[in-house]
């Protein structure tokens, strides 16, 4: 209702001067073809060609004639690419997980009930894992998951007000990677945002950090890493590393594992 | 909501890393994380950081009737919150066994020894007391609650000043600030919580477990103590058995531990009453450290620009200007045109678009030519002048030009003029300037 006042105070203004800028909860937006002023254009436009539909990622919703903001943080957009016209989201720095299908995610076996298991994700409810969810999983072949363990998964159902749904196994039935992670190791938690860092593809971080010594990590979006070197102070090292890189700028990063390099 | 469960990787890297003296943040047995002090802007309200464990402190009072057995003595009253923003675990409106157990000893620890004078709050004897509220709020919550919440209680209760009263026979008579100074309270000594987290049946001792390790230990042992080595509570829980010699060595700990968080309270509370003096700045706004998120940022990187000029000048002075584009509509057959550059039209007979071809290498051929003659005007300095012209004219040239033209495309009766063809003409036009100012 409130986001609706504003609205109609004229409080509104175009996503498209807003993307890279803080957004608040209750903002809205004004798509580009829903400006008052090009209205006209608007209904030429529905005549021509049929774009891919413009999708409305999270920290947003669809609301009066544009988008409205739920969340606090920047608002990204990604530009129209094959099939798809566009996403708009907003990168929020929260620790709160909410899960998305197709995510990867660590998760803690909470409880074995029949033939499913409870996994804590860090969501406000336990996803559920089915034991036949592994590779070569079958009835009479269980897998080996006791109560405790971590499983590296994947969301194949996660909706609202729903219980959510993990597998282990992708579409064709391989592991590819998921199931269960060993009993070493040691597992903490970051912000999403930091996580989301990480997984961007030649993450500097990751790299700066494979100078020091090889160590093994898992990185699930619900904010949890795990992490496992040769040794418990090597394991502390990039463990302590990556929590605090989040307020370090790229040269006291690399400062850092200078510093650790030397030792 | 429910508390995360502990993992077994977790629970055995702990063991294993206190097995090996190792802490998760790279403290050494008995050390304590980073004690922070800060304080609000008014009197008696704190903030007290012990690593990312975080307590509000603040202390209100009110005048009341005496409880009748104790007439003269004022009210303690000590009151710990534990909201689900401190942890996801805490639910609102319930108490859990925490919460109770961190409250009876807070109360143990302050109420019980005595280190605030309640005589002094005693207003009018059986009739008006002062009655001390100290709360606290846990804002977050990463391990050894009872010791940050023992520090944020005591720094509070220091901080505080109660308004000025005088009591002139009956009449009892209250003071504004402004009228008055109000006053501190009268402590006779600071009692501090110290916690021993054990592990392994009490082989491994840590001071100031944090969340994880206070997850993995088997028993803690809280030592309340003041600066003049003075147990004011003791208390061990989680059932382990302990020997004389490891109660004697955690008093000892405490002492020293004690001593040191006193001595920083006294700077702290100093440091703030100075401020307060001079009047400076003073509020939780002021002491908030700065902290800025990067990992949304994109590094700057940085770009040097000091031959930028002298390289695209190079670039323009060493490109091939674009080649020459028909102006006029070509009519291939009746009913098809082209007009400018663009794909091959293949509506057109075949001839047709080779004629197009021979035309366009023909204007690709004279910029050439022209450049030629540039090389061959000999001096460099002359040379490279000429190109400097060059590239003005050529920057310049697309809204002069309009003006230029525009007779000339009226000369070829040209009906046409979609805004695309307007382009084409600027850009002809640009060139054929240019070539004018070469010769």
């Amino acid at each position: 209702m409130l986001a609706r006042a504003v609205m109609a105070d004229g409080g509104a203004c175009e996503a498209q001067k807003r993307i890279g800028r803080v957004v608040m909860p209750g903002e809205a937006l004004l798509l580009p073809g829903h400006a008052e002023a090009d209205g006209e254009r608007l209904r030429l436009a529905a005549n021509g060609p049929q774009k891919g539909r413009l999708v409305c990622g999270p920290g947003l919703r669809r609301g009066g004639e544009g988008l409205l903001v739920t969340k606090c943080g920047l608002l990204r957009y990604r530009g129209p690419g094959s099939g798809s016209g566009g996403v708009y989201w907003v990168d929020s720095q929260q620790r709160r997980y909410v899960p998305v299908k197709g995510d990867h995610v660590i998760g803690i076996v909470t409880a074995k009930a029949g033939d499913i298991f409870k996994v804590d994700v860090g969501g406000s409810e336990q996803a559920s894992l089915s034991y036949l969810a592994f590779e070569g999983a079958t009835k009479r072949n269980r897998p080996n998951v006791q109560v405790g363990d971590l499983i590296y998964g994947q969301f194949i159902i996660a909706n609202k007000d729903m219980e959510p749904e993990m597998v282990c196994i992708d579409s064709s039935g391989r592991a590819n990677g998921m199931g269960v992670i060993g009993q070493d190791g040691f597992l903490f938690k970051v912000s999403l945002g930091l996580i989301r860092k990480l997984l961007a593809p030649d993450c500097e971080i990751i790299q700066d950090l494979g100078q020091l010594y090889p160590f093994e990590l898992v990185l699930g979006m619900n904010g949890r890493i795990w992490v496992k070197a040769k040794t418990i102070q090597q394991t502390l090292i990039v463990a302590n590393v990556l929590e605090a890189c989040e307020h370090m700028t790229a040269e006291q990063r690399k400062q850092v594992v200078a510093k650790v390099l030397e030792n | 909501m429910k508390e995360t469960p502990l993992s077994n990787c977790e629970k055995r890297f702990l063991l294993k890393a206190i097995e090996e003296r190792k802490r998760l943040d790279g403290r050494e047995c008995y050390d304590y994380r980073n004690l922070r002090i800060s304080f609000g802007s008014d009197y008696g309200c704190c903030i007290v950081e012990l690593g990312k464990t975080r307590i509000l402190g603040q202390v209100s009072c009110e005048l009341v009737t005496p409880k009748p057995n104790r007439a003269t003595e004022g009210i303690l009253f000590f009151n710990l919150e534990l909201s689900p923003m401190a942890s996801p675990a805490f639910e609102p409106g319930r108490q859990p066994e925490l919460l109770v157990k961190l409250n009876r000893l807070l109360e143990r620890c302050l109420r019980n020894s005595k280190c605030i004078d309640t005589e002094s709050l005693c207003v009018v004897a059986g009739e008006k007391v002062w009655q001390i509220r100290v709360d606290l709020h846990v804002l977050n919550h990463n391990g050894n609650l009872i010791d940050a919440a023992s520090i944020a209680a005591i720094v509070a209760l220091c901080h505080f000043r109660r308004p000025d009263v005088s009591v002139q026979g009956e009449e009892v008579t209250l003071y504004t600030p402004e009228e008055r100074d109000p006053v501190p309270l009268s402590i006779h000594h600071m009692p501090i919580c110290v916690s021993f987290a054990f592990f392994q049946q009490g082989t491994f001792l840590l001071v100031d477990p944090s969340e994880q390790e206070e997850r993995v230990m088997d028993g803690l042992l809280v030592i309340a103590m003041n600066k003049h080595r003075e147990i004011c509570t003791i208390q061990s829980s989680g059932g382990i058995m302990l020997l004389k010699d490891q109660v004697l060595r955690c008093s000892k700990i405490t002492g020293v531990k004690v001593a040191e968080i006193t001595a920083l309270i006294q700077k702290a509370l100093e440091n703030d009453q100075k401020v307060r003096k001079e009047g400076g700045k003073c509020g939780f706004a002021e002491s908030v450290p700065n902290q800025r998120i990067t990992a949304f940022k994109i590094e700057q990187a940085p770009v040097d620009t000091k031959d930028v000029q002298e390289q695209a000048e190079e670039i323009i002075a060493k490109a091939f200007p674009p080649s020459e584009v028909m102006a006029t509509p070509v009519l291939w057959t009746s009913g098809t045109a082209q007009i400018g550059e663009g794909l091959e039209n293949s509506w057109g007979d075949f001839e047709g678009s080779e004629r197009e071809e021979e035309e366009d290498e023909i204007a690709q051929d004279e910029p050439i030519t022209v450049e030629d003659q540039n090389l061959e005007t000999g001096d460099a300095s002359v040379r490279t002048r000429n190109q400097k012209d060059e590239t003005i004219v050529l920057s310049d040239s697309e809204e002069e030009d309009v003006v230029i033209l525009e007779p000339e495309v009226t000369n070829k009766n040209r009906t046409e003029t979609s805004p695309k063809q307007d382009t084409i003409s600027k850009k002809t036009g640009g060139k054929k300037k240019k070539k004018r100012a070469t010769k």
